[in-house]
């Protein structure tokens, strides 16, 4: 267990390493380094990184179990709300750079493009996810409740990899990579579930039910 | 790669060439070069090899991109799927010798050279380039018509449409082996549309030979459809009486039709039809009917409902 400064240290670090991407885009962005279509650039390495960051933080409960750091935990909220921070700049630069407020293009992305509507139905999962990460809303809502709510993270990674699968041309490959490490992630939480039902059972001999 | 087939019968290299024609061409060229020394510029792009080549009147007069973004990014699926990989793996195709095959219902069947095309009269003609994902260009192609090259062959009766074949070779194009696409690339124009006097074989942009990622050593070029009508590295032209199954319309026939004319009134589920990037400019600009053409093209689909036909 790291001690308080040194947990500190390694929260700055990682928020350092979180905020690198954003600002090499805006810096490449500046200086004309982003090819042809600069917007497009833009938008989808934010998106890349607002789905590599929710999938960083989903990865934190697996790495915290098997290596046996309980101390991980405090810094899976700062990577779910890095992941946000990307998604949010990812919809400003679709919102502001590639439509430039054109509301009715935009309504009609999010009616009429699939993998724009399920953009932003991550988007709307992710936003109560956000606005409940500090600690108020923690003790407001209480360590259960809070919980259960933040469950709502999976889906959103789902609809996440939807996003990009279905925004793809053909070319499927970059997806598909996601998916498989969405797959892991979401697979080692269920095969835990089945033994921790499995323990349940034995322990009373397999005649009482399941919680 | 392709088997020259010697026609008997067929006529000779030296009936076909327009013995005056070519003399004017040498003599052209050596004109640039002579006005390149002399510092006086036929056009703004002088220092290439076409640099003579009048400019068409069916150009544009807009400004055309850079040729940073005309040649950086590309869309040539087989040299990869990234705007970035034609730029960074195209060179490696060979480009000479080339011959282009032009066969089918035609009266005289041919293999061109890639010197026999460049005895064609070249012109400049810079077009608009709208690609299907929303984003477009201003390109200042060298080239002749389409027209020019089938009338020589001479399509028989019953020909209907012209099928156009790009090169296929897994040891150069890292991208044929990702089963994106079927391959070779086919496509396809109905035998009117492909004889349309705005329908280019492209050899050259920016008054220079064509880069490989654009489609070297020649390529077709049709303004007023989506840019994946037209085929790049063309080997092969086939006259023929059945529409062509081509490429995208094969991989996604629900979003890419065959006529696939620029048209801002039919939905596409990924990106909007309505609007476009200008590549270089900062917002969008309503995408034109037929990409601005219409005056040109539209009477070839007179009465057809290009809402079914998409
Ligand atoms: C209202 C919400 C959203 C909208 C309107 C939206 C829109 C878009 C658009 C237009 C693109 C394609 C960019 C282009 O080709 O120019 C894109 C790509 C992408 N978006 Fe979103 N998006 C939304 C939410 C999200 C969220 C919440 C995530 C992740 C958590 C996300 C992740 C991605 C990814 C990974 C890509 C693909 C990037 C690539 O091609 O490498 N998006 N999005």
């Amino acid at each position: 267990m790291p001690s308080p400064a040194q947990l500190g240290a390694i929260r700055l670090a990682l928020l350092a390493l979180c905020v690198a991407p954003a600002l090499w885009f805006f810096a490449a962005a500046w200086t004309d380094h982003l090819g042809a279509n600069p917007v497009e650039a833009v938008t989808r390495g934010l998106g890349d990184w607002a789905l590599r960051l929710l999938l960083l933080t989903l990865c934190i409960t697996p790495l915290r179990r098997w290596l046996a750091w309980p101390w991980l935990l405090k810094l899976r909220r700062m990577l779910g709300v890095t992941a946000f921070v990307y998604a949010l700049l990812h919809l400003a630069a679709y919102v502001w750079a590639d439509q430039f407020f054109d509301w009715d293009a935009i309504f009609d992305d999010i009616l009429h493009r699939p993998f724009i509507t399920v953009g932003f139905l991550t988007f709307v999962l992710l936003v109560p996810l956000a606005a409940t990460s500090t600690n108020a809303m923690i003790r407001r809502l209480g360590g259960r409740r809070w919980q259960k709510l933040h469950r709502l993270a999976y889906p959103a990674a789902i609809l996440a990899v939807l996003h990009f699968f279905w925004m793809v041309k053909l070319d499927i490959r970059e997806p598909l990579v996601y998916a498989a490490a969405l797959a892991g992630l979401l697979g080692v939480r269920l095969y835990w579930r089945q033994q921790a039902r499995g323990a349940v059972r034995t322990s009373c001999g397999g005649r009482c039910s399941p919680p | 790669m392709l088997i020259h087939r010697i026609e008997p019968g067929g006529p000779a290299t030296s009936e076909i060439t327009d013995r005056g024609l070519f003399e004017r061409r040498r003599r052209l060229l050596g004109l640039a070069g002579a006005s390149a020394l002399l510092g006086l510029a036929p056009s703004a792009w002088s220092a290439g090899r076409f640099a003579s080549a009048p400019r068409s009147p069916l150009s544009t007069a807009e400004t055309p991109n850079s040729l940073r973004d005309i040649t950086g990014y590309n869309n040539f699926y087989e040299f990869g799927t990234d705007k970035t990989d034609p730029p960074k793996y195209a060179h490696r195709l060979k480009t000479r010798p080339w011959t282009v095959s032009v066969e089918g219902l035609v009266k005289r069947p041919k293999v061109f050279g890639i010197d026999d095309l460049l005895m064609f009269p070249l012109e400049e003609r810079i077009y608009r380039l709208r690609c299907v994902e929303g984003w477009s260009m201003v390109i200042p192609w060298i080239g002749f018509p389409l027209a020019h090259l089938l009338k020589q062959v001479e399509p028989l009766g019953d020909a209907r449409f012209v099928e156009f074949i790009s090169a296929l070779d897994s040891d150069t194009m890292p991208g044929v082996g990702m089963g994106s696409l079927r391959w070779p690339y086919v496509e396809g124009l109905r035998l009117d549309e492909a004889l349309h006097p705005l329908t280019l074989m492209a050899v050259g942009l920016y008054g220079d030979i064509l880069p490989n990622q654009n489609g070297a050593p020649v390529r077709l070029v049709v303004p007023w459809k989506y840019g994946f009508k037209s085929g790049k590295s063309i080997v092969r032209i086939r006259v023929v009486d059945k529409q062509p199954a081509t490429a995208w319309n094969q991989a996604q026939p629900r979003e890419y039709g065959f006529y696939s004319n620029v048209n801002p009134e039919v939905r596409h589920p990924r990106w909007s039809q309505a609007t476009e990037r200008r590549l270089g400019e900062f917002g969008k600009r309503p995408t034109l009917m037929f990409n601005g053409y219409g005056d040109q093209v539209a009477g070839l689909y007179a009465g057809m409902d290009l809402r079914v036909h998409f």
